[in-house]
């Protein structure tokens, strides 16, 4: 069982863990204190989601040992497998709810609302 | 075929499997991600994420999972070496931490609904609540396996066995962190955001 990982891995995952949330938190918070001037809204969004998918792979790799090696790839290929149905499932149901609510004028959303006993 | 090997062999197999659990659970998380950020705007005239998120509280949550995940896997490696006192000690820090996180996630919860912001005041305050809670719950349940693992050790030892089920917790433990850095960044950080 040599794919359990070393003390120097679990610091490394640690510390670029630390680093990734720390980088978001203060891109985020220098966002919301410059009232969205500093950094805009739309440069803000892709760049904090692009460090957690970072640190994903990071905690992948160096705290759940996820790797191609022999022992992991069945379990690298089922996760594989995973993230694309939930990459199905997440933009699909944001794709079409979006899509129906353009489709919708508000009279109609007002209409459907109380149709459903929202008022 | 040795013992040793047989064994070794019996535990890649039962990390697979719950493995496929965990992957299992991950897509009920997408459903629930899925919901709030379709819900997410419609606070039906409750407060929005930026009216009552604060993210230095956050990130003081995310730096106890993010710490209790690093204890989880020392633990691990003291485990696999044999050594029951320092597997014991990380397991004492990873329960402490999770418990840290989890005082703090509930009073954040108490705080909402006592200020009348429960999950019924909004399809988004209900979807927050659903996703949020679900993985506290995994949180409170990781912190029952502590605790039955703790006296599994105690009365049986540490024996390959009750190590092999040691790896499983780290499994499920470091799952949960990975949902929360999805949690951080999408419900607080783009909630704040916005």
């Amino acid at each position: 069982m040599e794919k359990h990982g070393t003390l120097l891995s679990y610091i490394w995952g640690f510390a670029s863990s630390i680093v990734l949330t720390l980088v978001a938190y203060v891109l985020t918070e220098i966002h919301v204190n410059s009232i969205h001037e500093a950094i805009p809204h739309e440069i803000l969004i892709p760049v904090i989601l692009t460090l957690a998918v970072i640190q994903l792979a990071v905690q992948l790799i160096f705290f759940l040992h996820l790797g191609a090696e022999k022992g992991s790839r069945s379990q690298l290929a089922i996760f594989i497998a995973t993230i694309i149905i939930v990459l199905l499932i997440v933009v699909s149901s944001i794709w079409i709810m979006s899509n129906l609510n353009a489709n919708m004028t508000p009279d109609q959303i007002n209409l459907y609302m109380q149709d459903q006993g929202s008022f | 075929m040795t013992a040793a090997a047989h064994e070794a062999r019996a535990n890649d197999r039962s990390i697979f499997g719950f493995w496929v659990y965990l992957m299992t659970d991950l897509i009920m998380f997408a459903g629930l991600f899925a919901a709030f950020a379709v819900l997410r705007n419609n606070t039906f005239g409750g407060p929005a994420g930026h009216d009552f998120f604060n993210l230095p509280f956050v990130l003081e949550e995310t730096m106890i999972l993010l710490t209790s995940s690093f204890s989880c896997g020392l633990m691990t490696l003291a485990a696999n070496r044999g050594d029951k006192k320092q597997t014991f000690l990380w397991l004492a820090a990873t329960f402490v931490l999770g418990v840290s996180f989890l005082t703090l996630e509930l009073g954040e919860f108490s705080r909402l609904v006592a200020a009348g912001n429960g999950w019924t005041r909004s399809a988004f305050l209900s979807s927050y609540f659903a996703l949020v809670g679900t993985h506290g719950l995994h949180i409170a349940v990781g912190l029952l396996w502590i605790a039955v693992a703790a006296v599994q050790i105690w009365i049986r030892d540490l024996t390959p066995f009750t190590a092999s089920k040691l790896n499983r917790f780290a499994l499920f433990w470091h799952f949960l962190d990975l949902v929360w850095i999805f949690i951080f960044t999408i419900v607080y950080l783009m909630g704040a955001a916005l």
